[in-house]
């Protein structure tokens, strides 16, 4: 009789064992699930506000992509321009920011003593911490004034001064994957290429790096994908001009620039406009992601 | 030949570093001596005044909402999400479609998230620009670095705790509760901490949904704006750069708290594994 209840009570508190196994499982799997719900969100609301005006309205996307007008009172949309200034930002950015910060990695990595690394390594990871804002700030008070005075110009916000920002911002991003990417190439490689008669230098450029190829590019899309999505510092010493950029003085307007500075007061197909804006924008990204995924694909080859 | 082409790229490399090292001092030395003037007792802790003069008090407070709004939501999640990667999942191709999707939100600039956040929390849930809307803007944006790093800090706990506890008659659960978590803590605090850093530098998305209003907030459903937008907007609109560089002060100086106590926490984590 006893027995009987026990194990009728054993039966019921392992029901319920089960039960709340059960449950967490699935609680679990909707938490898991909240991120791919998250970006499904994400692209339908930026995708549904965007393509809405070429689908339903009736605007061209061609005249949208290669437009060199942006005046919305008039009803004219082109942000052929802004597409201009993005990526010519991005590239300048990239001349400057990418050896600097490749030559700084490999410095930290195979020359400088352990002592050395300890304190600029870490220094330079808290660059990376600090708010892109104040970069602008930074930008907007050092050098915009710097280049106002060197070259003369009327207005020292310009193409340069928003390469210069994002080349010190993607710095930190560059140094710190590509010294992590260099300092796990095995020690064998270098040794052996030491033990062939290999200079030190020699050793580190056509052997070190070559073998960190994959991590290093890694950490140039990385640097990348911060800069063209910038947008505060970029606003602050960009100038915000809508004209296509024939010189690197010229004040420009990118892309993150003009969706932040015209988003507070936009309504209607203006604002769509923005989001349409945000789509280009989105692609650009899209297709770093495609790439940082074929390069990680082929570092695990 | 050869010796000149070693020296010049020797000489490239110490330059490199050089400029990287001449940055970092140029812009937080430029941050500090500019800022310093205006750090006071009473700039922190005083009320703002259009005026000038005033504090940064509902900045920091305003700040503070932003941060621990979005962690109290995100850090469950993550952690949960986290668990059902590494812990329940069958490898498979659901778990690739949400580590994708993971990877894929990590890549999306704030401005993106910031639009996102206007059309969704603000207008279609009718939240208004307000503290709430930013904060859950912020939820999903911090949401990837939570599962990512609680993913790590589950891998490296040793196979052998976890088939020592289910051999006891423990349960899954009683597992992950008593076992798992517990020596996972480390990493997933200071994935928590990473998060922080995050928020608070965070502020594109942030000026898309909170708007920018210079006061206390009421409550939760009202405008605000958080220490990196009063930055940004004291240098645009009236050019007051010794302001937005005491702002900084105060920013880096919680950036640096934050990154010493990630260092710590994972240092205590590494001591604690190497056992």
């Amino acid at each position: 009789m006893s027995i009987q209840t026990n194990s009728v009570e054993i039966g019921k508190s392992n029901k319920r064992k089960y039960l709340l196994e059960k449950i967490s499982s699935k609680l679990f799997l909707i938490c898991a699930l909240l991120s791919v719900i998250s970006l499904l969100l994400i692209i339908g609301f930026v995708f549904y506000k965007g393509s809405h005006p070429f689908i339903v309205e009736g605007y061209s996307f061609i005249d949208f992509i290669f437009g060199t007008d942006w005046v919305p009172s008039e009803d004219k949309f082109g942000i052929f321009p802004m597409i201009v200034a993005s990526i010519l930002a991005t590239i300048g950015a990239l001349i400057i920011g990418v050896p600097v910060g490749l030559f700084t990695a490999i410095f930290l990595a195979e020359i400088a003593s352990k002592r050395l690394a300890k304190i600029i390594s870490p220094a330079i990871q808290l660059l990376a911490g600090i708010p892109s804002v104040l970069y602008g700030v930074f930008g907007l008070a050092i050098i915009v004034p710097f280049l106002q005075n060197t070259f003369g110009l009327v207005k020292g916000q310009s193409l340069l001064a928003v390469i210069l920002v994002l080349a010190i911002m993607m710095l930190p991003t560059i140094v710190t994957v590509a010294e992590t990417a260099i300092r796990a190439v095995p020690n064998t490689y270098r040794e052996g290429s030491l033990a062939l008669g290999v200079s030190q230098i020699g050793t580190i450029f056509k052997v070190v790096v070559p073998a960190a190829k994959s991590g290093i590019m890694t950490a140039i899309v990385l640097g990348l994908g911060r800069a063209i999505g910038e947008t505060m510092a970029v606003i602050l010493v960009a100038g915000n001009s809508l004209i296509v950029p024939t010189s690197l003085t010229d004040s420009v307007r990118p892309l993150t620039t003009n969706i932040a500075l015209e988003m507070g007061y936009a309504a209607g197909t203006h604002q769509e406009m923005l989001f349409a804006t945000g789509i280009v924008l989105f692609s650009f990204i899209l297709i770093l992601n495609f790439v940082l995924a074929k390069i990680s694909a082929k570092g695990g080859n | 030949m050869r010796q000149l082409k070693d020296s010049v790229l020797r000489g490239l490399l110490w330059l490199s570093v050089f400029l990287s090292v001449a940055v970092l001092v140029m812009i937080v030395g430029f941050i500090f001596i500019k800022g310093m003037n205006l750090i006071s007792f009473e700039f922190i802790f005083g009320d703002y005044s259009p005026t000038g003069g005033g504090g940064i008090w509902p900045m920091i407070v305003t700040t503070i909402y932003t941060i621990v709004i979005s962690l109290v939501i995100a850090t469950p999640i993550g952690i949960l999400a986290a668990l059902y990667l590494q812990e329940y999942a069958k490898q498979g191709r659901l778990v690739k479609v949400i580590r994708f999707a993971t990877e894929s939100l990590t890549g999306i600039p704030s401005i993106i998230y910031g639009l996102f956040g206007a059309v969704f929390f603000v207008t279609t849930l009718k939240m208004g620009m307000s503290i709430i809307a930013a904060s859950l803007t912020l939820t999903i944006i911090v949401l990837p670095v939570i599962i990512r790093t609680t993913e790590e800090a589950l891998k490296t706990v040793p196979q052998s705790y976890r088939e020592g506890s289910l051999a006891l008659g423990t349960t899954k659960l009683q597992t992950l509760y008593k076992v798992i978590l517990p020596s996972a803590m480390p990493g997933i605090l200071s994935g928590i901490i990473l998060s922080i850093g995050r928020i608070v530098g965070e502020s594109a998305a942030i000026f898309l949904t909170a708007g920018t209003v210079a006061a206390l907030p009421e409550s939760l459903f009202s405008s605000a704006r958080t220490l990196t937008v009063h930055s940004y907007l004291v240098t645009q609109e009236s050019g007051d750069i010794e302001l937005a560089a005491a702002v900084g002060i105060v920013l880096i100086v919680i950036i640096l708290g934050i990154n010493i106590s990630a260092t710590l926490i994972s240092k205590k984590l590494n001591k604690a594994t190497n056992k």
